[in-house]
């Protein structure tokens, strides 16, 4: 018999059976779309997490104080003082790969204007930040470096800020920053979202000496934020810093830091690690059903083959070999296979789609995945098709005949 | 002189059966030449299907020798035998084995499918014509439920016949039939006999057999009686039951 002859004995047998080729087939259509939708859903997230990065600035150096133990008592992420004033000058004068440094204090307050109030961060910063985070003036202008050395009551707020009704024009505004009143001189341009769902334009900048002398009386930092010359340089920029800061808090050599220093480089790839590892474990997972489906499958070639024992006895009765007979059976499963395979991807795909509107993700289409399927989908229905063709084959004609 | 369509030797077939045993066929020797009618009895036991399963390749024999067509079974694969069966042998069963929600056109065409000599332009055509010859050209595009049980008969016959064998081997085939449908059962098969194939068919029925030119009778796995036959005409027969209706 040649290919056309048996897909088209494939297919007519399969539709004698509507009810159980449909239940047979959706084993694998849930296997195939799972896998599918799981591996778009995590190479999705993993390319928000990237872009979200690279928006952030990809040349960004982050410094954080070492956490702290007192009398053996872990105090947290950040908890030591160790960044201040004297670190922030080495690293404006002695470094070469270092392209602009500011510092960061953070507050939390009431903000007030008339009758409105609004809490958010209030971030203590230098004129360089907005330069090292990529953010942009959209009204308005950055504060200077000499209203950071006079402490000057001035602040640049983000788009959503609500503090202006009907359309009232923030410039020149005095809000209150708890009782203490800020000169409103700039608006950022909006930055959107970030990929963990938080507002990156519900933000207060102030300059940092305010923060410090005037609202928290403090005169460290609770972290630093560098820009390397270039992406490529960031991790000589970190040693780099890393050296001047060790000098800087006297830290003899064998003696940990007591900062953390973190390029993009390193959180990059981290985080598509950690998302690559978590696509491959809903992938294994997805794939379980997969096998199950494969097992449905073969359960169902067998119940199938002793049911057409006597069809199987005919044929061979009237010249088919072992071969046609095997390749029958195994044009059918494979055809069962290839089918839930097909719906499994368009389901899979459409899966992915909803799955990114709602979490608010690009939609990735992964041809690997797709690719991949489809050639599972052959496999499995050659693998799980087998050894019920096998058993068709290696019927005895006589007996089969006699079958009842 | 007619050639020689197939020729058992000495024929034997053994069957274990746990640790005995058993002697389906002792020493069993025949020949069909062409054109010959031939039936083949014997009561349950005797061995017949056994011998028909040799005859129509479907077995091979425990010790002698069977030709068909000038060719030796002894040597052969179980594929060659596939082939064999394809090219030499047209079967017709006691329960028709027809493919169910499958044509009665697509039900002849079949062994053409596993007859790769056969191109798919010919196979319908072939079909068509072994229909015609059992009469059944007006139900071609019926299935076998929508058939009587003569009718899926002659489907049947019109499938053994489409590979235009050297010979027709029927297995009790009127065995599920009426008295009267087997006679116009009997009578396609003279008529073909006629139109000159060789044909052997097994049956357990004396009237039957006595539609045919020729009776071999098996006992215990031995020929005990073998020689040519009066031969009734089964169209009279036919006419003799719808004239006793009549009555």
């Amino acid at each position: 018999m040649n290919i056309g002859n048996l897909v088209k004995v494939a297919f007519s047998s399969l539709f004698r059976n509507k009810m159980r080729t449909a239940l047979t087939m959706l084993g694998i259509v849930i296997g195939i779309a799972s896998v599918i939708a799981m591996v778009s859903i995590g190479q999705a997230s993993t390319q928000s997490v990237k872009s979200e990065l690279s928006s952030m600035g990809s040349n960004m150096i982050m410094i954080m104080p070492a956490r702290q133990q007192r009398g053996g008592v872990d105090m947290g992420m950040s908890s030591s003082k160790s960044l201040d004033n004297k670190d922030l000058q080495a690293l404006q004068e002695k470094t070469r790969y270092v392209a602009a440094v500011s510092p960061m204090v953070s507050s939390n307050k009431q903000l007030i204007y008339g009758n409105n109030n609004h809490s958010c961060s209030v971030n203590g910063v230098s004129a360089s930040y907005l330069d090292i985070r990529k953010y942009e003036i959209a009204e308005g202008v950055m504060f200077t470096e000499e209203d950071v050395k006079r402490y000057n009551k001035v602040c640049v707020i983000g788009q959503t800020v609500e503090l202006f009704t009907n359309g009232e024009d923030p410039l020149g505004k005095s809000i209150r920053f708890g009782s203490i009143p800020m000169t409103v001189i700039g608006v950022l341009e909006s930055k959107g979202q970030s990929g963990m769902g938080d507002d990156q334009d519900d933000i207060v900048f102030a300059p940092y000496t305010t923060i410090q002398k005037r609202f928290l009386g403090i005169n460290y930092f609770n972290m630093m934020y560098a820009s390397a010359t270039s992406e490529e340089e960031s991790e000589l920029a970190a040693t780099e810093i890393t050296y001047i800061l060790r000098s800087n808090h006297g830290i003899k050599s064998g003696m940990s830091d007591d900062f953390d220093i973190r390029t993009q480089e390193e959180l990059v790839s981290t985080i598509s690690s950690v998302t690559g590892l978590m696509t491959t474990l809903l992938a294994a997972i997805a794939s379980i059903s997969l096998v199950v489906g494969g097992i449905g499958i073969m359960n169902i070639m067998y119940v199938t083959v002793t049911e057409r024992t006597k069809e199987i006895g005919l044929r061979m009765a009237i010249g088919a070999h072992n071969r046609d007979i095997m390749f029958q059976f195994l044009c059918e499963s494979v055809i069962l296979s290839l089918i839930g395979g097909i719906i499994g991807i368009i389901l899979g795909l459409i899966i992915a789609y909803v799955a990114s509107k709602l979490m608010n993700m690009p939609y990735v289409v992964s041809q690997m995945a797709i690719v991949g399927s489809f050639l599972v989908c052959a496999l499995t229905g050659i693998f799980f098709g087998w050894y019920p063709a096998k058993k068709a084959a290696n019927m005895n004609p006589i007996s089969a005949l006699r079958y009842e | 002189m007619a050639k020689d369509i197939l020729r058992v030797e000495k024929l034997e077939r053994v069957f274990r059966v746990g640790s005995e045993d058993v002697h389906a066929l002792r020493g069993v020797s025949f020949t069909i030449t062409e054109g010959e009618f031939v039936s083949i009895m014997g009561t349950s036991g005797s061995g017949k299907s056994t011998l028909l399963n040799i005859l129509g390749c479907l077995d091979t024999p425990s010790a002698g020798d069977y030709i068909i067509d000038g060719v030796s079974i002894k040597k052969l694969s179980k594929n060659e035998l596939s082939t064999l069966r394809n090219r030499k042998i047209g079967f017709v069963f006691q329960n028709y084995n027809l493919l169910a929600r499958t044509t009665a056109l697509e039900n002849v065409e079949l062994p053409l499918f596993y007859n790769s000599d056969v191109p798919a332009k010919e196979r319908r055509d072939r079909a068509i014509e072994a229909l015609k010859l059992v009469g059944l050209e007006s139900r071609m595009e019926h299935m076998p439920n929508q058939l009587s049980g003569g009718q899926q008969q002659r489907v049947a016959i019109a499938r053994a016949l489409v590979n235009d064998p050297v010979i027709l081997l029927a297995d009790e085939a009127t065995g599920n039939l009426d008295t009267r449908t087997s006679y116009e059962i009997m009578s396609l098969f003279q008529d073909l006999h006629e139109q000159g194939k060789t044909i052997a068919f097994v049956t357990h029925e004396p009237d039957i057999a006595t539609f045919t030119t020729r009776k071999i009778k098996l006992r215990d796995g031995q020929i005990i009686e073998d020689a040519p036959i009066d031969t009734q005409s089964a169209a009279e027969a036919l006419a003799a039951i719808n004239l006793q209706k009549e009555d």
